[in-house]
């Protein structure tokens, strides 16, 4: 019982993730999460108004169902599934974090100083917040895919195009890690 | 029903296994951009490793779908600008936020009210990108 509570290692969680992309292409389909920001936006009826959502959003509805299973699956994991081990990050990690004004994780998978609720009084997490969504929908659509449809699939399918986006998702992670997330929380 | 169900059991593991594996965390995307850990390196490499020795079977052995129709996964199109830049944009939203479309959701889901505004935020982008595709370099 103990090994469901405590962090899954990555070799077991990696090869599951791969399954999965497995199994959605036994099903015919392929793992794409961000095309249902796509069809949510088209779903609000933005086709009307923009070429890019006027498609046949209920083609996709598979993948609305897939994203509606994974927010179940993240209830019961974070509600039923945890202890107060998990996130153990690197010391170090925490050090440097701390510096920066965020909170150490102590079993908590998000830092309280950007995902707490008292942040709805704080305009400056919620711009970042708000820009940081920004560009993961913008930057996902305009490359064509994210993590599940460039890195994980992409690579599988050993596609050059997908291994462009993934250096690009790397390199602009680095940066903000490195040279931006400290200048916009100091 | 039954059709449905499928990519409701398939999407309910994806959710468990990337919270429990903490590839949902602000925390564990962090210390991935600061070369601190292996954890996040493992999950995405074994992730590819499998993909690639199931999609070379199914190539190979002409493994046919649920439905008895061939697979055909579809070859990305060809193009530079959109990779580079698209990918660049994305990762620095992914490092800021610590999430990537996936875990959104997922957090969301786990009662993470906050995250509804990095949810917006994407869904602004997605239009956005809508409204000035022609105008882009692909």
């Amino acid at each position: 019982m103990e090994v469901i509570f405590q962090t899954w290692p990555w070799y077991f969680s990696g090869f599951i993730i791969g399954m999965i992309m497995m199994s959605l292409i036994y099903f015919g389909k392929t793992f794409g999460m961000s095309s249902n920001l796509r069809s949510l936006c088209s779903i609000a009826g933005l086709g009307k108004r923009v070429s890019f959502f006027d498609f046949d959003w209920k083609a996709q509805r598979w993948n609305l169902v897939v994203v509606l299973g994974a927010m179940i699956g993240g209830f019961v994991a974070v509600h039923y599934m945890s202890d107060p081990s998990n996130v153990s990050i690197n010391p170090e990690t925490i050090k440097q974090l701390s510096e920066m004004g965020i909170d150490a994780p102590n079993g908590k998978l998000m830092p309280e100083a950007l995902f707490g609720t008292q942040i709805l009084q704080s305009p400056k997490i919620i711009f970042i917040l708000l820009i940081g969504g920004l560009l993961i929908g913008f930057g996902s659509r305009y490359a064509g895919g994210c993590t599940s449809g460039h890195a994980i699939q992409g690579l599988s399918n050993l596609q050059i195009p997908s291994l462009k986006a993934v250096i690009g998702f790397f390199v602009g992670g680095l940066i903000m890690v490195h040279f931006l997330l400290p200048l916009i929380l100091n | 029903m039954k059709n449905i169900l499928k990519y409701l059991v398939v999407g309910f593991i994806f959710g468990i296994v990337l919270t429990k594996s903490e590839a949902v965390s602000w925390y564990r995307i962090y210390e991935m951009f600061q070369f601190q850990s292996f954890h996040m390196y493992g999950i995405i490499s074994v992730a590819i490793l499998t993909g690639v020795i199931g999609i070379q079977l199914i190539k190979r052995n002409q493994i046919k779908d649920i439905k008895g129709e061939a697979i055909v996964i579809q070859d990305k199109e060809k193009g530079s600008a959109r990779y580079w830049i698209g990918g660049l944009l994305f990762g620095l939203g992914w490092a800021l936020v610590g999430s990537c479309p996936g875990p959104i959701f997922i957090l969301i889901g786990a009662g993470f009210w906050t995250v509804f505004i990095v949810l917006f935020g994407a869904l602004l982008g997605t239009y956005l990108y809508g409204l000035l595709k022609n105008k882009l370099p692909h």
